[in-house]
């Protein structure tokens, strides 16, 4: 296959091009994980330790975002930054910015919902303790979170994993724009419908090896901490 | 604030319909180690709860120190099966230290002062949860005199421990008691319960049996039960 051959020649002679996607994809994603770890950590630390009318009802809604095509949520993004949209004033649609807030909307249920699974499993483990050290609410928020950092942060990366392979919420909200923001997704569909396989396919080839990479830290991470954390 | 006296005042705990405990009145004064027996299953670790103020009573009330607020103050406990921070064993009693309100810069002195006295100093930095169980009970108790407790309560401190590690955690539980902690311990090893009691209280279907001193309890022991508990003949609790 020719086009293999040549794919892999843009990728390992450092295509200035095809970087640049890859380098905006990663910024994009990353970002979308920190604002998303922002809302979800402490949001699903606090319905796992606090009782609340509507708690319910919340993590079925927090169940259902997971669940969510990102085209969906690209819609609701983009009607929220359009220019009539409540937010439209700050002229944010087709920008960067734009692509961070979905994913982070994509992500932050996720990893809301792995926060609260994991905090409420360690508090079942350290209540008593906890109790018996008179240890006040906030604090053991800290605590668990703190103590579960290990799996807190595979949950992290499990978002970023959504995030990056995701193509629906940035195609939308981005609008694909060269050199603006068009990113390792995007372009992949774009490049195959126009029929530039070598790019699409050298894309394709360094989304792969990233998510290995995620998941092989991941697993490093997990060893790792049952050595020295226990 | 004291925490004692510590008060039972008809004290009823239920589950549903499921009464744990029933009309349990007891006062505990500073002094030697009250010891807390009876059968599995007779209430022993929901009285400690009690007393630890972990859980309300159904009926009636518990007061320490003439307070009625159960937020443990010079309160610690070890738990039966004691739970270990995700963290190495000196970190596990620079926390207590921290949630007791120790002051930072006398926090690691006093952190390797508590490791060095129940004989953990030399695996400090070990994860506490690669620790064997009874180096976990000696961590435990570490943690819980990081608090200077008024009141320790033990729930079987060394009920899954061989002999010579029963042995380090009974000469701890009897420093701390010489050292003026009231300790409240519950044991099912009638051994222990003789070399480390002033007094015992005798606990049966969720009902104390008897409260005495402890050469009382087990020279005369009043109750048909426990002569029975003490001649270790089967007491049931059904
Ligand atoms: N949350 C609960 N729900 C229902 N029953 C309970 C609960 N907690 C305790 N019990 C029951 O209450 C009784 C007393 O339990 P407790 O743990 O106080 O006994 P114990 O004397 O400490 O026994 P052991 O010697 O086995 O530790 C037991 O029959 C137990 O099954
Ligand atoms: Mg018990």
């Amino acid at each position: 296959m020719p086009e293999g051959l040549s794919a892999w020649q843009l990728v390992v002679s450092g295509d200035p091009a095809l970087y640049a996607i890859v380098r905006l994809s990663l910024m994009v994603s990353l970002l979308a994980v920190g604002l998303g770890a922002l809302i979800g950590l402490p949001l699903g630390g606090l319905i796992a330790l606090v009782r609340f009318p509507g708690r319910g009802a919340l993590i079925v809604v927090i169940n259902a975002m997971m669940g969510l095509p990102p085209v969906v949520v690209g819609l609701l993004v983009f009607l929220l930054l359009s220019r009539s949209g409540p937010l439209g004033s700050f002229g944010l649609l087709f920008t960067p910015t734009a692509m961070v807030i979905a994913q982070a909307v994509l992500i932050a249920p996720i990893i809301a919902a792995l926060t609260r699974q994991i905090v409420e499993d360690l508090w079942l483990e350290y209540r008593d303790e906890l109790q018996a050290m008179g240890v006040p609410p906030l604090q053991r928020l800290a605590t668990l979170l703190y103590d579960a950092r290990i799996s807190l942060v595979t949950a992290l990366l499990a978002g970023f994993g959504r995030a990056a392979a995701e193509v629906g919420a940035v195609m939308i909200v981005g609008g694909n724009i060269a050199n603006h923001t068009r990113t390792m997704t995007t372009a992949i569909a774009l490049e195959t419908s126009k029929g530039d396989l070598p790019l699409a396919m050298g894309l394709g080839m360094v989304l792969i090896f990233i998510v290995l990479a995620v998941n092989a830290s991941a697993w490093g991470l997990r060893v790792f901490a049952e050595k020295r954390i226990g | 604030m004291r925490e004692l006296p510590l008060l039972f005042d008809s004290v009823g705990v239920s589950i549903g319909a499921t009464p744990l405990l029933t009309d349990l009145s007891l006062t505990l004064n500073a002094g030697a180690p009250t010891l807390v027996i009876g059968p599995n299953g007779a209430g022993k670790s929901t009285l400690l709860r009690l007393a630890m103020g972990l859980i309300a009573p159904t009926r009636g009330r518990v007061t320490w120190g003439g307070h009625q607020d159960p937020a443990p103050r010079r309160r610690a406990m070890v738990f039966q099966r004691p739970v270990m921070l995700r963290r190495s064993a000196l970190q596990n009693v620079t926390y207590a230290l921290e949630q007791a309100g120790v002051a930072k810069e006398t926090i690691e002195t006093r952190a390797s002062a508590l490791l060095a006295q129940v004989g953990l100093q030399d695996i400090a930095h070990r994860p506490a949860r690669r620790l064997s169980g009874g180096e976990q009970q000696r961590l435990a108790l570490a943690r819980a005199l990081a608090r200077d407790p008024e009141l320790l309560i033990l729930d079987e401190p060394t009920a899954s421990l061989d002999p010579a590690a029963t042995r380090a955690v009974e000469d701890i539980i009897a420093q701390a008691a010489d050292s003026g902690i009231k300790i409240l311990m519950a044991s099912h090893d009638l051994g222990q319960v003789r070399r480390l009691a002033g007094e015992v209280i005798f606990l049966s279907h969720g009902r104390l049996r008897e409260h005495s001193a402890a050469q009382m309890f087990f020279e005369n022991p009043k109750t048909p039960l426990a002569q029975a508990f003490l001649r270790g003949d089967i007491v049931l609790e059904t």
